[in-house]
């Protein structure tokens, strides 16, 4: 998901008393807090998926920033403004309670500005029309939607609260993408087919967002006892088909898959070989708009340097006065 | 140096207390409150807004959970339950 370039195995081979009194909270459903003891692969394993799901929060903006200025009515403009700011403050959320873990906002920063770090492939693909705006609310925010719901049992109190105020939000993300999309399917033949158009392009970049398949994802594993993960990738892609095919049947749009269907003694949507080549491509740096994300990352923290600078400077020259 | 961090409280209706909903990142107080409005109070959460240094809060240590929390585990007299008294006499 947010988090889908996980791909170093943690061991849980440490034994130790305090592992196991860990081990056996986690297996009792406790939640555990900051200062907690807790084993060093645990915290680092942490670290990595609550900050790259920050940085998928902020660069996740920039697709849908693209179409701000030029959206149809002011309506849609005031929505997807709110929209763009929650996820912004999502990403702050979430930086908060990985700095809980000992790192800090400047070490993450840094991380993702000069690209150590990864965020989801699904934000380095291009917003062409205004019926990507639709599509992304409806299909990305749905997708996430999917994932973190579980995400609010996590073990790690701050990250299950930073959760929980996420999911609040998301339901709104999606039903205003659904609505323009649904806008454009009951329009001209134009606007319909722009609605296809954005469906066909989206399709297969979402299914990835879950990360690989569960036969070669690598952190699941421990991932999943230590109850920060209560699903696995194919589980939740499922469930996202399955939820996500009927809505776009209602809306009178076809989905970009010939092997669709539904296989009627499981109830579940099968869908068709996902080009995970494609999503190792994307992950590596090399998708349709990775270069383009960081430079206006870098851009936009550059130009505000001497805001922070100037601040910084006032605070001090207060505390001075003072 | 490093923006300072604030750890921020809000109160969401009068009558309640103020609760802890997580921290933000700014140079002063004023700017604090700012973007702790910003960040936390998007739909109406809040009547009130709490911003404090976190480096200001002292907290317990864990390792310190026993012998700080634990004697009253066994001071059950303190619970009404404790005592008795007769069904006749009604609620009390
Ligand atoms: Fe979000
Ligand atoms: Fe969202």
């Amino acid at each position: 998901m947010y988090t889908q370039a996980l791909n170093t195995r943690e061991t849980t081979t440490e034994s130790s008393p305090d592992a196991d009194r860990f081990q056996a909270r986690i297996d009792a459903e406790e939640r555990i807090e900051p200062n907690d003891w807790m084993p060093d692969a645990y915290r680092r394993s942490l670290v990595r998926q609550i900050s790259q799901h920050a940085h998928s929060e902020v660069i996740g903006m920039l697709p849908e920033g693209n179409w701000i200025t030029r959206a149809p009515s002011l309506r849609r403009k005031a929505a997807l403004l709110a929209k763009v700011q929650d996820e912004g403050g999502h990403g702050l959320y979430l930086y908060s309670a990985a700095e809980t873990l000992g790192v800090t906002r400047e070490e993450l920063q840094d991380q993702l500005l000069t690209g150590r770090a990864r965020y989801s492939s699904i934000f380095n693909y291009p917003t062409l029309t205004w019926a990507d705006i639709g599509t992304i609310g409806w299909l990305v925010d749905g997708a996430a939607i999917m994932n973190q719901i579980p995400l609010c049992r996590c073990s790690y109190g701050p990250y299950a609260r930073a959760m929980i105020r996420v999911c609040r939000e998301e339901s709104f993300h999606q039903r205003q993408g659904f609505e323009i999309v649904l806008t454009l399917c009951r329009g001209t033949p134009e606007q319909k087919a722009m609605a296809q158009d954005a469906l066909n392009r989206w399709w297969w970049p979402c299914l990835t967002m879950f990360g690989p398949p569960d036969t070669d994802s690598q952190h699941s594993d421990t991932s999943m006892q230590w109850k920060i993960k209560r699903f696995t990738n194919d589980a939740l892609r499922q469930k996202f088909v399955d939820a996500t095919v009927p809505q776009g049947h209602f809306l009178g749009l076809t989905f970009p898959d010939p092997d669709l269907h539904l296989d009627e003694a499981t109830g579940h949507w099968q869908f068709g070989a996902i080009d995970w080549a494609e999503f190792r491509a994307v992950l590596a740096g090399n998708g349709p708009c990775n270069r383009e994300r960081l430079e206006a990352r870098r851009k936009a923290h550059d130009e505000g340097a001497w805001v922070r600078d100037a601040a910084l400077a006032y605070a001090a020259k207060q505390r001075n006065a003072a | 140096m490093n923006t300072p961090l604030w750890e921020v409280f809000v109160r969401a209706r009068n009558g309640l207390a103020h609760k802890h909903v997580g921290s933000v990142h700014a140079a002063d107080a004023t700017m604090a409150l700012q973007a702790a409005r910003d960040v936390y109070t998007r739909r109406g959460e809040a009547l009130s807004l709490w911003v404090v240094p976190s480096h200001a809060i002292v907290a317990s240590d864990p390792a310190d959970r026993e012998s700080l929390f634990e004697p009253t585990g066994s001071k059950i007299y303190r619970h009404p339950t404790f005592y008795e008294v007769p069904d006749e006499v009604g609620h009390m």
